[in-house]
Parts: C-alpha cells; sequence; structure tokens
C-alpha cells in the first residue's frame, strides 16, 4: 500500500510498504477513505517531538471501510464505515472504566518509555512517536486499529466523510477544551490560536452556552473563519498587548477562562517570544509556552485555563506565581476520545455544527509531503488539509 | 535490608546477600566521573579550597568504586508492584497455573509442572536455553504463592508474588519480589545478555503484560506492522537490544484463548 512515512524534521515521503494485518484478536483493518494532516502532525515534521524513526507511518485523523476484524471484535461488520479515534484505549482498565480513556493503561507497548519522562504513561496514540506507543499511522491506504472492539464509530449511511472525519481528534479536541472551561451563563472565553483546534474551541464554547468568545490569531483567513463560527477577534500583530486588550473588552475582569490551542511552537516578536526562540534553540527549553504565559497573565481571578495545545517537554519561566496568586485552575491533556465521539455525531447529524467548513485544501495522498509545508507555512490560506488516498 | 528479605530465609541464611554498605550500583559511573572531575578541578587550583575539592572529590571516587554491587553483583533483588483491575481470586488462578507464565514472561520458554515440581526453560541467546527445578515452597489460595530453586540449578533465584486486594474499587495490587544469583562463568555472560543490565525492568515489563493480559485480554503491541525503510543505524541498534525484539522470537503467546 501507499503510507505516508516520516524520515527527518521536513522530511515526509509517500512510500509504498506492506499492508497491514490482523496481529492481536481486537484489531481491525481498515480501508482508509479520507484522513488529514493534524496541526500537531506539525511539531512531527518539524522534529520537535523525539524517539520517532525513519520509515514511521503518520497520521492519527483517519475514517474508512472496515475490511477485516480480529476473532474478538464482534460488533463491526466488512464494509461498515467508522471514523477511528486517534487514542487508542482498551475500555477496561481503572481509567477507561472512569472516563478518562486517554489515559488508558493498556495499550502503550512502550510505556517504559513515557513512565522515564512523565512518570506514567498514557494511552498509545497513532502514528505520533515511539514513545506514545510507535502505532503506524493513517495517512496510508490502510490500517491496523487495535481495540477496534471499542475505538471506531460508525457513521450512518450517506453522511459524507468530510463532516465526520474531524470527530477522530479535533472536534472532540476542542470540544473537551470548551467543557474543561466548566462555562456558566456570561462567561466569556478567550481562545488563543484559530487552527482547526481553536475553530472547534470557539465552536464548542458558544455550543456550551459561552455568552462571547474572543479568538486571538494573526492570519486573516483563519480570524475570517472565527468570526464565521461566532467569536470576535482579536489580531495579536494590530496590538500592542494583548493582555490589557482583553482586560478592556471585558470590562475590566479578565475572560473566565483562556483557552491554549497552540502549544509548544508558539511564535512571536514580543520579548517573552525572541526568549522563547532563543531559550529552544539553546536546548535549554523544549517547548515555547509564551501563549500559556499570556494566558495565564490575562485569565481573571479563579478563572480556568484549559489546553488543548500539545506540550511534550520543559516549558521555562513560567508565571506561575500569577496562576496562584489568581487561584486559577489548569485543565489539559490527550482527549478522552471515547467521550464525546457518540454525542457531537449526534449534534453534526442534528446540524448544530458543520466540521467540514474548515476545510481548505483537498488532496491525493501522494500531495501530502507538499502539503505539510504548505499547512506548516500558512500558505495558500491553509487552515485544514484532508488527503484522500483513493484519489489518482 | 534484612527485613526485606524476609521472604528468603533460603538464601538468607546462607548469609551471599551482599550487605556491604555504599552507593547503589546505578551511581557508580557518576560518583567516579564526577569524583575525578572535583579532584582534577581542586588540584588545579592550588589552594586551600582545592585541597577540600580534591579530598572530596576523592572521596566521591572512593564511594563510586566500592559501591554496592558495583562490580559484580552477587545476589540481586527485586521488588516491583502493579494494580491490576481485577478480583485477586482470579489472578491467583491465572499465576497458580505455571504454565500459564510464558504468556506474559517475555523470557520463558515454558513451565512444566509436576507434583511438587516445576521444570522452567527460558529462552536464552542464539537459540540456547536455561533450566532449572524449582518447587512451591508456599501457597496461600487467593493471596501467595512462593517458590524457589532445588540446589543444582544453573539459575538459583526464588520468589514470592503477592495478591492483595487494592482500595476499595481498584482491583489487586499484585507484588513481586525475586531474589537471583547470576551464575558464573559462561553461563553467567549469556545470562546477563538474556537478562540485561536492568533486571528490574523486566520483572516491571513482565508484569505489565501480565495486566495488560488480565485486564484488556491481549498484550499490545506493534511487532510486525507495516513501515517504511529503516535506516540501517536503528536496524543494527534494535537487533543488539533487548527492545524491538518481537514477542513471536520470544515465544510469548499474547492470547487468553
Amino acid at each position: 500500500m501507499k503510507a505516508l512515512c516520516w524520515y527527518g524534521k521536513e522530511d515526509v515521503r509517500v512510500e509504498t510498504v506492506p499492508d497491514p494485518k490482523i496481529l492481536n484478536p481486537r484489531d481491525a483493518i481498515i480501508e482508509i477513505t479520507r484522513t488529514a494532516i493534524c496541526g500537531s502532525d506539525l511539531h512531527l515534521y518539524d522534529g520537535f517531538i523525539p524517539t520517532m524513526e525513519a520509515g514511521d507511518i503518520l497520521g492519527h485523523e483517519f475514517m474508512g471501510e472496515v475490511v477485516e476484524t480480529g476473532s474478538e471484535v464482534k460488533n463491526l461488520k466488512r464494509g461498515e464505515k467508522v471514523v477511528v479515534p486517534f487514542t487508542i484505549a482498551c475500555g477496561q482498565c481503572f481509567y477507561c472504566r472512569r472516563g478518562l480513556w486517554s489515559a488508558c493503561d493498556n495499550t502503550n507497548p512502550n510505556a517504559w518509555m513515557m513512565e522515564k519522562m512523565y512518570g506514567y504513561s498514557g494511552s498509545g496514540l497513532f502514528g505520533y512517536s515511539h514513545l506514545m506507543g510507535g502505532y503506524a499511522g493513517g495517512q496510508a491506504q490502510y490500517v491496523r486499529v487495535p481495540f477496534a472492539d471499542v475505538g471506531p464509530l460508525k457513521v450512518p449511511d450517506g453522511v459524507p466523510d468530510d463532516k465526520v472525519l474531524f470527530l477522530s481528534d479535533i472536534f472532540p479536541t476542542g470540544y473537551m477544551a470548551a467543557e474543561n472551561c466548566d462555562i456558566k451563563p456570561g462567561d466569556v472565553i478567550a481562545v488563543w490560536g484559530c487552527g482547526p483546534v481553536g475553530q472547534f474551541a470557539i465552536r464548542s464554547a458558544l455550543l456550551l452556552g459561552a455568552a462571547e468568545v474572543i479568538a486571538i490569531d494573526r492570519f486573516p483567513e483563519r480570524l475570517q473563519l472565527a468570526e464565521r463560527g461566532g467569536a470576535e477577534t482579536l489580531d495579536y500583530s494590530r496590538c500592542d498587548d494583548v493582555v490589557e486588550e482583553l482586560k478592556f473588552r471585558t470590562g475590566g475582569r479578565g475572560p473566565d477562562a483562556c483557552i491554549d490551542a497552540v502549544g509548544m511552537e508558539a511564535h512571536a516578536t514580543t520579548p517573552s517570544g525572541i526568549y522563547d526562540e532563543i531559550e529552544s534553540r539553546l536546548m535549554l527549553e523544549t517547548d515555547r509556552p509564551m501563549v500559556l504565559r499570556q494566558a495565564i497573565q490575562a485569565c481573571r481571578k479563579g478563572g480556568t485555563v484549559s489546553i488543548p495545545g500539545v506540550y511534550a517537554g520543559l516549558l521555562n519561566k513560567i508565571n506561575f506565581g500569577a496562576a496562584f496568586g489568581k487561584g486559577l485552575t489548569f485543565r489539559m491533556g490527550q482527549t478522552n476520545m471515547h467521550k464525546y465521539m457518540q454525542p457531537l455525531l449526534q449534534k453534526i447529524l442534528d446540524g448544530a455544527i458543520d466540521p467540514s467548513e474548515i476545510i481548505s485544501h483537498r488532496v491525493a495522498l501522494r500531495d501530502a509531503p507538499r502539503m505539510y509545508k504548505v499547512f506548516r507555512d500558512k500558505q495558500d490560506h491553509c487552515t485544514k488539509v484532508v488527503l484522500d488516498p483513493k484519489a489518482a | 535490608m534484612s527485613s526485606q528479605h524476609a521472604d528468603f530465609p533460603f538464601l538468607r541464611t546462607r548469609r551471599q546477600v551482599n550487605q556491604r554498605k555504599g552507593a547503589s550500583r546505578a551511581l557508580r559511573i557518576p560518583l567516579i566521573a564526577g569524583g575525578a572531575t572535583l579532584a582534577a578541578l581542586g588540584i588545579k587550583r592550588r589552594s586551600l579550597l582545592g585541597a577540600g575539592m580534591a579530598a572530596g572529590g576523592g572521596l566521591l571516587m572512593y564511594r563510586g568504586i566500592t559501591a554496592k554491587g558495583a562490580w559484580l553483583p552477587t545476589l540481586i533483588h527485586v521488588r516491583k508492584s502493579i494494580t491490576i483491575d481485577k478480583p485477586p481470586e482470579e489472578l491467583y488462578r491465572f499465576w497458580r497455573d505455571f504454565e500459564n507464565l510464558p504468556r506474559f514472561m517475555r523470557h520463558l520458554k515454558s513451565v512444566r509442572s509436576g507434583a511438587s515440581r516445576l521444570h522452567w526453560v527460558s529462552t536464552g541467546p542464539l537459540g540456547k536455553s536455561f533450566s532449572w527445578e524449582a518447587e512451591i515452597v508456599e501457597d496461600r489460595e487467593n493471596e501467595l504463592i512462593s517458590w524457589r530453586t532445588l540446589p543444582g540449578s544453573q539459575i538459583e533465584n526464588q520468589g514470592t508474588v503477592r495478591f492483595q486486594p487494592a482500595p476499595e474499587g481498584r482491583g489487586t495490587e499484585v507484588r513481586v519480589e525475586l531474589l537471583y544469583r547470576p551464575p558464573a562463568g559462561r553461563v553467567g555472560a549469556a545470562f546477563a545478555m538474556l537478562f540485561g543490565e536492568e533486571p528490574e525492568q523486566q520483572i516491571r515489563e513482565d508484569l505489565r503484560r501480565f495486566k495488560e493480559l488480565m485486564e484488556a485480554g491481549e498484550i499490545a503491541t506493534t511487532d510486525g506492522q507495516p513501515h517504511g525503510r529503516r535506516s540501517k543505524v536503528t536496524t543494527i541498534l534494535k537487533s543488539v537490544s533487548g527492545f524491538g525484539r518481537s514477542d513471536e522470537q520470544m515465544g510469548a503467546q499474547r492470547v487468553i484463548s
């Protein structure tokens, strides 16, 4: 089959590799009909995530048709259309049974690696480094899905792929970020980053009853998309002081919750941004947390900082004193996918939201290497790239 | 030390537990290297402070060189615990059927149990295998199993596994203690290759696989999945290190049938 393989920083290629096969009784093989490049794939593309190996197949947002099932997968049949969550969960451990699916105990074959870095290991993820399990990803024609009896969500006939594809990651991820804000009537939510996860966080916050969402970015097409989703916008490149601006717009109170939908690769020309640029180049920190600092600073007393943006390692000069002084709550982590997929599918079927509106590019799998660069550099008004492995 | 070995009267009474005081094995290299650096810097200073630094560095080096089990561990003691979301009875029953152990213990090829004897066979490098005979020393239903090798075994060891109910709704705390003496000579070298530098890690991984098998019914794996061309360096590193060896190669059976 054809698959997009990682070979190093800014080096991804479509290669011919063996087809996947069933390895365990709870596996299924899916023929992929749609897959997407995630913003977090760009961290791999940029070489920010350790424990990648040349030849690793990328991709964790995908859907397709069941072609084969292991002996213990009783709920899926050949030919059924499914969306697959990017986190792999067993459904039977302490964490899965409490809805903390992304903390599953039993799905990371390299748990020992993550234990060394983080103390304990979370669930395995598709196509996201050996630290996260080393599972082959879904930017390919076929993929092996472990624990397929609990993960994949069946899609009703007649629903276009593009409407439900993002149930595989970014819609639930944006939704959980908003849910983590514990939104009360009248709440104002500030969202840093109007990429795909930010867009879904904006829409979800409004669905959950936020009075106002302020969306922060600098790319006009992304701000327009945020506006279409119902947000007020703030172009930080035209603003001297984001924290002051947020204070002004909220009558001096500050946002009730702040969502960092940017994560470890933030960039800015502010002193905080330049500091991170230097520190990360000198390997004195691994992540560039300037958005996180700003969110902490901007958040109202007793408010919540919700972090769907990915952080991986060590962060410097975090204004933890401000967080303590204001009594902030922090919510974060990989998305507990399995909890959100069914209810969010219902919202799509009810017409409350159309996730496909964020798609800017639809291309064949063979165009993926070029599109990684386009998406990373935000060229060509790129907001979201969807790949069709069946297209010639 | 002696309280930790309460479960191992057999080995303890033979007084072969390495009781020398000192830093643990893991600290050996940092102690020696750090000590040498400090001493060198101290000597260069040619002052009172320098003399102190040199003396301190020397002391660190001494502690490193004499570290506990620094050069050849005479007896290895491993303790590991894991919580498994299943009742003690179920876990005890699975373990008590010793022939199940190779399903999650990567280095075991087979365990055959006779009337009161257990015959263990482990995989070794280059297709060789080790075997040893053991007997059950203590067996408390749903609570504890303790075993030890019979005299004359290639690999002398004894172990205990306990199954204790975890706090409300959390299943069972499984605790394994293992005490073994690596064999000497050529067998010892092969043994070291087999069990690696970190027996603790091996036991921890075995327990993790036990948990996966009991909770999820299978052991998570990526062995046999597709990938693009690997770099030569990675391939060589993987074939040399223990990691990346496939379960099939190690003879593990993954599935509860």
